[in-house]
């Protein structure tokens, strides 16, 4: 199974201290924490991408490519890449050339986006969202398994005798992920191509998570890709820990209570109770976290918010100090135990990244 | 369907006292409409009355965080799922109360369609009433359910009135609307709406046909 963070990117004041970091102290945080992230042992880091204020990551392959030349093993990945606005050919384009720098460590999550004037912005229709998702992923999905492309569709120029370079890195396009909360054309999407397919679930009960799974896993199934056990499946989570739990309580509720996410709504008790989110300590993050297996069976990737409501990165660095000695290692023993035999331990690696691996064992 | 298996109605209150007009104006609005169900027909009839006093806070978390409580996600389930709908608010400040349209907000708003709903209000005075087809109306018509042509409206001095030459008394008209919508249920116009959340009750479309859909002519 791997185990890592995802970033929204939010620059979020400080509810605790009334700091509210610079554009360019919490890009600069970002890559900090992708380089912490690796060396706690995580194995992906994954940075969600906006196109407005307060968010920073507007670009981002520049900050990934940037973060592939300061770590060495980490998988760099995405939380969401806009499908939707995104001109896929760009897409292609920026990815192909990330997968050569990193040397395949590159993985990627097409996402619709949550903010409604980046359509207008980009020159799209939001109603148009899921036939742009739709249309735009079948000519990246193209693009870069097919050297000449002659394509024609509904929302982009047509083109002839086109060529995306580079090339995706020995032939091996970037394994996708796509993320959906609510619309099942999407896990359909996913199950169709035998993509994976990621429920950011930090919002939603899990019943709700359980459903759109599962939803995922029968049609992956019909496609022929597998069974409905071995879909490649990615969930959310967001925790906050200390080594007691009334500590942990104690100083993460300022920052719940008013974080631009969370705050201003129901209790904390009421929102961890109904969300994935955990505040407490490692083992209850443990016991939390596998208990997402017990919902939506065993699965392949576990990305943590770690970064959220304002914390300083002082903060966030031992939050992932504890991540990744308390609790990945534990998980990793667990869900390993847990998992039949046959099904994926994890998402598809590209070739050069997983002879690195073979190489270090 | 089976013959055995209950007709739903739902009656959604906004009172915020208690006891308030607008629980008892729904209460006998379901008592009328189960009389003339059960006199028309064979199955039996479940009746539920959604006090949203209780799920207040519940709805306000909900427009906030995203995501309904346990006990708000089961109301909003019965309200689109019932066979017919009873909607009833206070006049608030010239129109249908903040904390019923919040409510309604919160239902997708294709869940009702097809669905017959009665509406009715409750006031301190009779000049109120046509809140009932300025606000109420449109709103359901937003939510494309079939609204009944008889609304109720009570005014506190209508509970120690009966009727006179220009009107009938407010039994008339509860028994009036309820036949209505015994009438629209029992007459099977009513569809249930699919709710997209959590949008799974939904056929899947192929993929195939998703993507034919955007191939150029």
């Amino acid at each position: 199974m791997q185990f890592g963070i995802f970033t929204v990117g939010d620059v979020t004041t400080d509810p605790t201290t009334g700091t509210t970091p610079s554009e360019h102290e919490r890009i600069k945080a970002t890559v900090a924490i992708a380089r912490k992230a690796e060396e706690v042992g995580l194995d992906v880091f994954a940075t969600g991408e906006h196109h407005n204020p307060p968010f920073v990551p507007s670009s981002p392959t520049t900050t990934l490519g940037y973060i592939a030349a300061q770590t060495k093993s980490i998988i760099l990945s995405t939380s969401t890449t806009l499908i939707t606005t995104n001109d896929p050919v760009k897409i292609a384009e920026d990815y192909a050339t990330l997968q050569h720098l990193a040397d395949g460590r590159v993985d990627l999550m097409m996402g619709r986006g949550n903010t409604g004037p980046v359509y207008p912005w980009f020159g799209k229709d939001i109603r148009q969202g899921i036939p742009l998702a739709i249309e735009n992923y079948a000519l990246l999905h193209k693009l870069w398994r097919e050297d000449v492309v002659d394509w024609e569709g509904k929302f982009r120029t047509p083109l002839q005798s086109f060529t995306a370079t580079p090339r995706p890195l020995d032939g091996v396009p970037p394994f996708v992920w796509h993320g959906s909360i609510r619309s099942p054309e999407i896990a359909e999407q996913a199950a169709y191509y035998g993509d994976g397919f990621f429920h950011n679930n930090i919002f939603w009960p899990i019943e709700h998570t359980r459903k759109m799974v599962q939803l995922y896993r029968q049609r992956y199934a019909h496609y022929g890709h597998g069974t409905a056990e071995q879909a490649i499946v990615g969930l959310g989570g967001q925790v906050f820990m200390r080594k007691n739990s009334q500590d942990a309580v104690r100083e993460f509720r300022p920052y719940f209570d008013n974080a631009p996410v969370y705050g201003h709504g129901p209790s904390m008790e009421d929102f961890t109770q109904q969300t994935p989110l955990t505040v407490g300590s490692p083992q209850e993050v443990i016991e939390r976290t596998l208990t997402f297996r017990d919902a939506v069976g065993d699965y392949q990737r576990q990305l943590f918010l770690m970064d959220h409501a304002g914390l300083p990165l002082k903060t966030v660095l031992e939050q992932l100090d504890i991540l990744g000695e308390e609790v990945v290692p534990v998980l990793r023993k667990e869900f390993a135990a847990l998992r039949p035999a046959g099904v994926p331990e994890t998402a598809p690696l590209h070739p050069a990244y997983a002879a690195t691996l073979t190489k270090e064992s | 369907m089976f013959a055995t298996e209950p007709l739903r109605i739902v009656a959604v209150s906004a009172g915020l006292s208690s006891p308030s007009s607008t629980r008892l104006l729904a209460d006998r609005l379901a008592a009328a409409t189960r009389e003339q169900l059960e006199a028309g027909q064979d199955r039996p009839v479940d009746v539920r009355v959604i006090e949203l006093r209780d799920l207040a806070v519940d709805i306000a978390g909900h427009l906030v965080s995203g995501f309904p409580s346990a006990a708000l996600e089961e109301a909003l389930s019965a309200v689109t799922g019932a066979d017919g709908l009873i909607a009833v608010t206070p006049v608030f400040t010239a129109s249908y109360s903040g904390l019923f349209k919040s409510f309604f907000d919160l239902v997708e708003n294709t869940a009702l369609t097809g669905k017959p709903v009665l509406v009715a209000a409750t006031g301190g005075t009779p000049r109120h009433s046509l809140v009932l087809e300025h606000a109420m109306r449109p709103l359901f018509a937003y939510l494309r359910a079939v609204t009944l042509p008889t609304s109720v409206y009570a005014a506190s001095e209508d509970w120690g009135a009966a009727g006179d030459a220009y009107a009938d008394g407010l039994p008339a008209r509860v028994r009036r609307a309820g036949g209505e919508l015994a009438q629209a249920v029992a007459g099977g116009r009513a569809v249930s709406g699919a709710s997209r959340n959590p949008g799974l009750d939904d056929e899947v479309v192929p993929f195939e046909q998703q993507l034919a859909a955007l191939r150029p002519a």
